[in-house]
Formats: C-alpha cells, sequence, structure tokens
C-alpha cells in the first residue's frame, strides 16, 4: 500500500529518531510512504483553544493536499493524528463549518471533500498489514525484554478507533509477537501532560514522575512511546524529574516503531538509535549487536 | 473558590450574559455539543481527570457555574488553562458531554472575549504558538521555547543549554525556522479563514437577569444518546 506520509512539525528534526524509524520499518514491511509535499503545521492542540474556523483550515490545508494524492494520511505524531481526525469529525457533522472552511482553502487553490482517511501507523501495521506478515519478516527475538507500552491518550481517545480506549492491546501483542514481554501498565493511557511542561512544569513533572516510576516498578527495561510529545517528556526531564523528587531512574524511552525495527533487524543507525538521551541499556543493547539468526 | 465580586445567585450581569452568548455560539459548532444539558454532576470526570487535582475549579463544577451563569468566574479560573486536552472524561461521561471540546470552547471565549486568567502563561503559548505558525507554516520549536520564557521567566533559558546540547549532539536540534514554500498561499488561507470566523460572532442578546440554566441551549436538538 501507497500512504501519504504527514510527519508533522517535531518529527522533522527533534524526533528524527520517529521518523527514521516509522520509514525504515515500512519499507522494510514492503509500504510505500509518499511525504506530502510542502505541507504545513495542523495547529496542534493549542490553535483550537484560540480560532476553531482558522485552527480547521490550517488542518484541513494538509487533508486536501493528501485529497489530490488519493491516499490515506499517516500520521505518526499522536497530536497531528488527533487533530486531524477532529478535522474530519466537525467537517463532516457540521455543514457550515464545511463550507467555511472550503471558502478559505479556496484562497489557496484548494477544496477538500472531508473523505481523507487519517490513519495512525499502529493502526496500519496492526490491523491491515497484520501481525503474521511482521512475524514472517523479524530476524531477532527479543526475548525477556521487559516492556512497559505506553499509548498516551490521543492515538486512542476521544473516539471509538482502532483499538480500546481504557484498556488498548495493540503494542502488547505486537511485541509478545517479536518475543518480548509486556510488563504490567496500569498507566498505559495516563496523560504526560504534553505542553504542561511548559506552562505547569510541577503538575507535568509529577505525571512524568509517576509513569516512569510504574513502569520501573513492574520491572520494565523500556518505555515504548507512540507520541513525540510523551516520548520528549519522559526523555528529556528525567534529569529534572530525578532532582525534584529524589529518584534514580534511567528508563531508556523508545518509540514503538524503533523497538520494531530492531525485531526486523533493521541497522541501529537507520532507525535513529543514535538520537536517544538515555543509552538504551544492555538488554536492547545487545539485540541490537546480535547478528541475524 | 473565586467568586467575581458582583454576582447575585440566579442572576447575571450583562458582561455575564454576553460572555454565555458567546459560548453558546461556540458549543453550537460542536459535533454534539448539547449534550452538555445531560450532566448528572456526578464527578466521573473530576475522577478521571489526571490534573484536577491542581485545579482551582473541578470539571464538574464547571458545569455547575455554566448551569449558574457564572462565567466570570470560568473564564478567570486556571482549570480551563490547566486542562492537557487527554479526553479521559469525554470518554467516561456517562451522559456523553464532550467535556474536553467544552473546555476548548471555554478557552476560545476566554480568548476572544479578552478575560485574563489566572494561569496568562497558557494563553502566552497559545499566542506565541499561533504566531510562529503563521510567520513560517510549521513549528519552530525552539523560537517558541526561547520567546516564551524570555517574556515569562529569562533565567530559565540558562536552564535548557543542557538539554540544547544534548539535542545538538544527537543531531536533533533544528537552530533556524524554516519556512514553508506555500507560505503565501497558506497565508492567504489564514486570513481568509479569520474573516469568516469574525462572521460566525454571535450578535449580543438584550440583556435578561433570567438568563440562566440551560436556556439558550433551546434550539440546539437533544438527540437520543447513539449507543457507543
Amino acid at each position: 500500500m501507497r500512504y501519504a506520509y504527514y510527519p508533522g512539525c517535531s518529527l522533522e528534526k527533534t524526533q528524527r529518531g520517529y521518523d527514521e524509524s516509522v520509514r525504515e520499518v515500512f519499507k522494510a514491511l514492503g509500504q510505500e510512504l509518499v511525504e506530502i509535499e510542502d505541507w504545513n503545521c495542523c495547529g496542534a492542540t493549542v490553535y483550537m483553544s484560540v480560532k476553531e474556523t482558522v485552527s480547521l483550515a490550517v488542518s484541513a490545508r494538509n487533508l486536501a493536499l493528501a485529497e489530490t494524492m488519493g491516499l490515506d494520511v499517516l500520521a505518526p505524531c499522536s497530536s497531528c493524528y488527533t487533530v486531524l481526525s477532529k478535522t474530519n469529525r466537525i467537517l463532516n457533522q457540521i455543514p457550515e463549518m464545511h463550507k467555511d472552511v472550503n471558502e478559505a482553502l479556496a484562497e489557496g487553490g484548494l477544496s477538500y471533500s472531508g473523505k481523507t482517511r487519517v490513519r495512525h501507523p499502529l493502526d496500519i501495521l496492526m490491523n491491515d498489514i497484520g501481525i503474521e506478515t511482521i512475524r514472517a519478516r523479524l530476524r531477532r527475538n527479543l526475548g525477556g525484554l521487559k516492556i512497559a507500552p505506553y499509548y498516551g491518550c490521543q492515538i486512542v481517545r476521544p473516539d471509538k478507533g482502532f483499538d480500546d480506549r481504557e484498556d488498548p492491546v495493540l503494542l502488547d501483542r505486537m511485541f509478545r509477537a517479536c518475543g518480548g514481554e509486556p510488563v504490567y501498565f496500569p498507566m498505559k493511557v495516563r496523560c504526560c501532560g504534553g505542553m504542561l511542561m511548559t506552562t505547569f512544569e510541577e503538575t507535568a513533572l509529577k505525571l512524568n514522575m509517576e509513569l516512569l516510576q510504574c513502569a520501573s516498578a513492574n520491572g520494565a527495561d523500556v518505555i515504548v512511546t507512540t507520541c513525540p510529545l510523551c516520548h520528549f517528556n519522559l526523555e528529556a526531564y528525567q534529569d529534572r524529574i530525578n532532582d525534584v523528587f529524589g529518584t534514580t531512574l534511567t528508563m531508556p524511552i523508545l518509540y514503538f516503531t524503533q523497538l520494531l525495527g530492531i525485531a526486523l533487524g533493521l541497522p541501529a543507525k537507520s532507525i535513529g538509535l543514535d538520537s536517544l538521551f538515555n543509552p538504551p541499556g544492555d538488554k536492547i543493547t545487545s539485540f541490537v549487536e546480535t547478528p541475524y539468526a | 473558590m473565586a467568586h467575581s465580586t458582583y454576582s447575585l445567585p440566579g442572576l447575571m450581569t450583562r458582561s455575564e450574559a454576553e460572555l454565555r452568548q458567546s459560548f453558546l455560539k461556540q458549543v453550537e459548532l460542536i459535533p454534539a455539543g448539547e449534550h452538555i444539558k445531560r450532566c448528572i454532576q456526578c464527578g466521573t470526570c473530576t475522577g478521571s481527570c489526571p490534573v484536577s487535582y491542581a485545579m482551582d475549579i473541578s470539571p464538574r463544577q464547571l458545569i455547575a457555574l455554566f448551569r449558574a451563569g457564572e462565567m466570570e468566574t470560568i473564564m478567570k479560573s486556571r482549570t480551563i488553562w490547566i486542562c492537557a486536552s487527554c479526553y479521559a472524561c469525554t470518554t467516561r461521561c456517562p451522559s456523553g458531554i464532550k467535556i474536553t471540546d467544552i473546555v476548548y470552547a471555554l478557552k476560545r471565549t476566554a480568548m476572544e472575549n479578552e478575560r485574563k486568567s489566572n494561569a496568562p502563561q497558557v494563553q502566552l503559548l497559545a499566542k506565541l504558538f499561533v504566531s510562529n505558525l503563521m510567520s513560517y507554516g510549521r513549528l519552530h520549536e525552539g523560537t517558541l521555547i526561547r520567546k516564551y520564557y524570555m517574556k515569562t521567566r529569562i533565567l530559565k533559558l540558562f536552564g535548557f543549554i543542557p538539554l540544547a546540547r544534548k539535542l545538538y549532539r544527537t543531531k536533533r536540534l533544528a537552530l533556524f525556522p524554516k519556512r514553508i514554500k506555500a507560505y503565501a498561499s497558506l497565508s492567504r488561507i489564514i486570513a481568509k479563514a479569520q474573516e469568516l470566523e469574525m462572521r460566525a460572532a454571535p450578535e449580543p442578546l438584550p440583556y435578561s437577569p433570567e438568563y440562566v440554566g440551560y436556556k439558550g441551549l433551546g434550539d440546539l436538538k437533544l438527540e437520543p444518546r447513539k449507543g457507543e
């Protein structure tokens, strides 16, 4: 299958590990990603707080561009995924808004029907490509690796989407198939605070401390993430959390596509393992260094 | 809880009636927004919220205050600005109220009517985010963070040096913002959408002290809740 790839702003540079691993994993599984030409920022969760019509028009420009390509959109960032999906939902349910947004898009020579599907890589990997195809392509067994699967909030909520909203299981299934061992992680859909790390730092630090502690107390060797904001909060603020709360956390944080990439035998550098702040730990390093079976 | 000094139970000031109108207009644009009428004050939203402990008014109280006409109290609260939109409340509400979207509508009402909250830093971040997007078409995180701390806690910027170095070492630091090629076209789209947004602004209703409860939501359809 071909997909219109929408990396989003954070994947361009600060979260290049996600971008690189999504591209490589999809390539390895025989899928083709075509980046949407000259895409713009989706507005994230922030623009919606300021102006509704403008925020929808900004986000719909990307969907309109994808529509000309005739492909479904692949959006790995949870925030982009939720914003683009929400744009679809509002445009399809509120006709006046659809009309206004199209009137705005016309200024840029575009129009949008509201029909482009927005997909998350986890959905495509598990529901379209399927676990059997992935299993057949595995090169390494993640035997013994204990994984805390962190879904975050915005890929499973608010709508009934591709996985359960309270207890999603697709990441668990994916890594069990790779030989890994998902640990009990009851905070798998708890919010990381997102942008609160900038505006209400204490609150966000507490949320992330709880997530890290929960994973660590349940014996996880690694937390896998699906969202650049969750990833950044958990990764870049661990030192600060240790300072503030007196913890001694050194939890490796990997994108789920990076860990899947390891299981698929992809070279470490190609999936951005050189972009991690925390060393991935002996266990994961040993998988990377193990020659292909 | 902070109360506006001039509020009387069951009565609204003119400014509150106008705020309410402005908010109701926003609610009309939320799919299933009218479900706000079905609130049973059970508090599931508050119990599900990961940050309700840090709020001055709980999510359940937000709806009670709206019903009581206390719009100014809501506008001043930090509650609407600390919501990180994780949708836990929306998912669990037994009445199908789109609470997160309602909070977004309250944020927009506060921004449009220029109400200052006691969490002004969030409004600042939102404004800087929008201006960043409008300048380049894509978000440049470095510029956003720099501008934000220059206006809030400038010394804190020095605290970011180790982080910036880590980002640089791992080739994750974008030093300069880049504009998208179709910048001019995007600007025209934004300008037009802004014009349409203005047109959609509500006409304030004549002041009426009885304008509380769910009045004004009357012409919204309340459809039976679809099984989920």
